[in-house]
């Protein structure tokens, strides 16, 4: 599993032809890739750090190892589009433009917090950024990411909804009927299956038939699997895939194969898989790593340069950090604000 | 400056745990990530991973040390340029972490320690501050009836508030099963899609959950989706999205994104339909905060609820019943008249007893306080309207003056409405009250099919009649 390579495969191959590679990526792009995916990195260790010294609570879910799945397909949306995930979402929240500081501090629960504290790590939304959580129950994303595409076709507005999903996810019955009412109604939804290959501690073999991305068959939806570990085969995927969406085919399945290095939560020790399993990943498939020695091996950008923008990573996380600590609580009388808009 | 390595927590009640294994020793290169040591507790073995990069100092506790409390330092890390001769080996040791130092004089209370003090406040008192139990808006009701009426069926009053406010807002689109070219399963939708057109009045597939989720994205995208469920018997399928994701993302989100949907359709007992499709949905969704609940009974209360539910920017439950829709009733034709959600009615003034009832249980309390006049008792009846926000104002005055109170309602009895009230009047006017309260609810079965055992399950206005009887001790 882990060390197979993923295949690339399609349902359909009647796609518009639209040039699906990058073969030379400009250094200016690498970089930007390389920083987007290194600030999620950081932060999610720093938010595991502060979970151990007993500053964030409750549940923790740490996208470290799945970096290049969001990091690949924001770099090609527009500004338009609307997002929308799972209880992993902290990657995705960076990588829509959303402010770290206001990130972390909704995990500590301060007044700072995207949600001033009142909804947590699973539960952030900006629509500003158009980021629309953060959604806790399992295959509710993916209704809600069809409602966003739904709006987004009867504003006429020219977005597309990325709607994202575990592999845990794909098995809803909801997930079902979604991909029946996009396609029947060609929404504009581009369906992103995280497979990260463990619904918490169930691995995609113990708990799904046949291969995620051909559900969408039966009702004509075309689906591909492609590789998450490497940022510009999902950047690639998903241009094509974004493109054949927003010109009225109706919706996409991606299956994006990647791979989570921490437990499903913080307090889970991972005993269903090996560590040999693990390390493999690491060692060998890390979209980081690999990008890193990309740059400086085949693209010629100077160690230097990547130092400095690693420095200034790690002053934003500590900065970050450091917000989230001090931001304030909310004071008593703010627990029943928010409850109804007031009219 | 070197940094400190602390004990992790792995879970939000742990409070210690065993440094089972240095994998790292001192003088090691770490970077982010690495693995550096494993740490036990009495569920699991885990890992702890570095956070920065650097080399690994000093290490602090050595491996085997049973029971090391969270946030004790374990180990220290060096940056560039650092050596072990930088660690004040006394000042990190002298600092014991929060955890240490309460594990000292006992348990570690983790979880609450740093809730804000004086935080204890009067749930009640907060809800009345907020305006819970005044008086709700005024609303001069029998200005609009005196300015023109004319009779509808309660179908054709519902109807009519839709459409209105789709011809004053683009963003309001109707959604359901056989709401277009069927015209409405009950014909409520009758001649909207001929009207609107198939973009805004949809049909969907038989998928409740899936497309009341669809609604939910919808309205957080800016539309303002009123979905119907043929019976509210069905919205079971889809009670995750109303509860989970339309009732509690303004709150999760701390007030910068809401909700504004209506789920409407007919609630409640039909007629011989059984259990399955016969069932009042009141209680369960007025227990929620975040939802608005509404219920009429005649069809100007359809015509100005629906389009109060559709204007309100918060989730509303429109709870129909379908052996109401053909009946008629006068309707003030003003397009503005849009009743107040959480203010109730009083349909029939009295000063015997109050009988509180929603729905179609307002007729048979009305039926009930005829038959009631005729053996000598003036009974009050309060049409509800609104089941959350409950106009507690309007139900307490009444009591205050009646002094009894039966309450009316078609769901089972267990955590109804009536027990609602009940509490109310517990815990507001007790010394008000001449004979305990009485309630008037669905026998506690599922309904039966048979007609018999149905008239027998389904509260009828005979019932009325002696419960009001008993709290006058009439009988």
């Amino acid at each position: 599993m882990a060390s197979k390579k993923s295949q690339k495969t399609k349902t359909k191959p009647n796609l518009k032809t639209v040039s699906n590679s990058n073969p030379s990526p400009s250094p200016e792009e690498m970089k930007k890739l390389y920083y987007d995916m290194l600030l999620i990195r950081r932060f999610e260790e720093k938010a595991g750090q502060l979970y151990g010294m007993g500053l964030i609570g409750g549940f923790c879910h740490l996208y470290i190892g799945q970096e290049a799945v969001v990091t690949g397909i924001q770099s090609v949306q527009e500004d338009q589009d609307t997002v929308v995930t799972t209880y992993r979402d902290h990657g995705h929240m960076l990588a829509q433009g959303m402010d770290p500081r206001g990130v972390m501090a909704e995990l500590t629960g301060r007044e700072g917090g995207y949600s001033r504290g009142k909804g947590g790590s699973m539960h952030m939304f900006s629509q500003e950024k158009g980021f629309f959580g953060g959604h806790g129950i399992v295959g509710a994303s993916t209704a809600i990411g069809t409602g966003l595409g739904f709006a987004h076709k009867y504003k006429e507005d020219g977005g597309v909804a990325v709607a994202y999903m575990g592999d845990g996810s794909a098995n809803q019955g909801q997930v079902a009927e979604c991909y029946n009412m996009a396609a029947l109604w060609k929404l504009p939804v581009l369906y992103v299956i995280e497979n990260n290959q463990y619904g918490m501690g169930t691995s995609v073999q113990r708990s799904s038939a046949g291969q995620l991305y051909a559900r969408g068959a039966g009702f004509g939806i075309p689906g591909e699997q492609v590789d998450g570990m490497d940022v510009f085969t999902v950047q690639a995927a998903a241009r094509q895939a974004l493109d054949y969406v927003r010109s009225g085919n109706g919706p996409y399945i991606l299956e994006v194969m990647t791979y989570r290095y921490r437990g499903h939560s913080m307090s889970d020790p991972a005993k269903y898989r090996t560590k040999e399993e693990v390390t493999d990943v690491k060692e060998n498939r890390d979209p980081i790593a690999n990008l890193r020695v990309m740059m400086l091996e085949e693209a010629d950008i100077a160690e230097d340069e990547l130092k400095v923008l690693e420095k200034e990573i790690k002053e934003i996380i500590k900065d970050t950090a450091e917000f989230a600590q001090e931001s304030p609580e909310l004071p008593p009388e703010d627990l029943w604000t928010d409850v109804l808009v007031e009219v | 400056m070197p940094t400190n390595i602390l004990m992790p927590a792995l879970s939000p009640t742990m409070t210690e745990g065993n440094l089972a294994k240095w994998i790292k020793q001192e003088g090691d290169e770490v970077s982010a990530g690495d693995v550096i040591a494993e740490i036990e507790t009495d569920k699991a073995t885990m890992e702890v991973e570095a956070v920065d990069e650097g080399v690994l100092g000093k290490i602090l506790i050595t491996e085997g040390t049973e029971s090391v409390a969270v946030n004790t330092p374990i180990a220290v890390l060096l940056e560039d340029g650092e050596s072990a001769g930088d660690i004040d080996v006394s000042a990190v040791q002298a600092s014991p972490s929060p955890a240490a130092a309460a594990e000292e004089s006992g348990p570690v209370q983790t979880s609450v320690a740093d809730q804000p003090a004086g935080a204890h406040v009067d749930n009640r008192d907060i809800l009345y501050a907020q305006g819970a139990v005044f008086e709700p808006p005024v609303f001069d009701e029998q200005a609009f009836f005196e300015a023109g009426t004319q009779e509808m069926q309660v179908r054709e009053a519902l109807c009519a508030a839709m459409s209105e406010e789709m011809r004053a807002d683009e963003t309001v689109y109707v959604m359901g099963e056989e709401v277009a070219e069927y015209n409405g399963a009950y014909k409520v939708t009758q001649g909207m899609l001929d009207e609107f057109g198939e973009k805004r009045v949809i049909d969907t597939p038989i998928t409740e959950h899936g497309f009341a989720g669809l609604a939910v994205g919808s309205a957080m995208n800016g539309l303002k989706p009123v979905v119907e469920f043929m019976t509210f018997n069905f919205s079971m399928q889809a009670m995750d999205h109303i509860i989970n994701s339309a009732a509690k993302t303004l709150y999760m989100a701390g007030g910068q994104l809401g909700c504004p949907i209506v789920f409407r359709g007919p609630n409640g007992a039909a007629a011989r339909v059984a259990a399955q499709h016969s069932q009042c949905f009141a209680s369960w969704y007025a227990h929620v905060p975040g939802l608005k609940v509404v219920s009429p009974w005649s069809a100007s209360d359809a015509k100005g609820l629906m389009k109060a539910a559709i204007r309100d920017p918060n989730p509303v439950i429109v709870l129909e019943n379908e052996l109401l829709y053909g009946q008629t009733f006068d309707v003030p034709t003003d397009e503005d008249y849009v009743i107040p959600i959480g203010r109730a009615k009083i349909e029939r003034t009295g000063n015997d007893v109050t009988i509180v009832a929603f729905s179609i249980m307002v007729g048979k309390a009305l039926e009930a306080a005829e038959k009631l006049a005729e053996q000598g008792i003036d009974a009050e009846v309060i049409n509800l309207r609104t089941i959350r926000p409950l106009d507690r104002h309007t139900i307490l005055e009444s009591v205050k003056k009646t002094n009894r109170i039966v309450t009316c309602e078609e769901g089972w009895p267990f955590a109804g409405i009536g027990s609602e009230i009940a509490a109310l009047i517990g815990e507001h006017a007790f010394d008000y009250l001449d004979a305990p309260l009485a309630r008037v609810c669905a026998a506690d079965v599922p309904l039966p099919y048979a007609a018999n055992l149905e008239a027998l399950a389904l509260p009828q206005t005979d019932e009325i009649i002696h419960a009001a009887r008993k709290v006058c001790y009439a009988d």
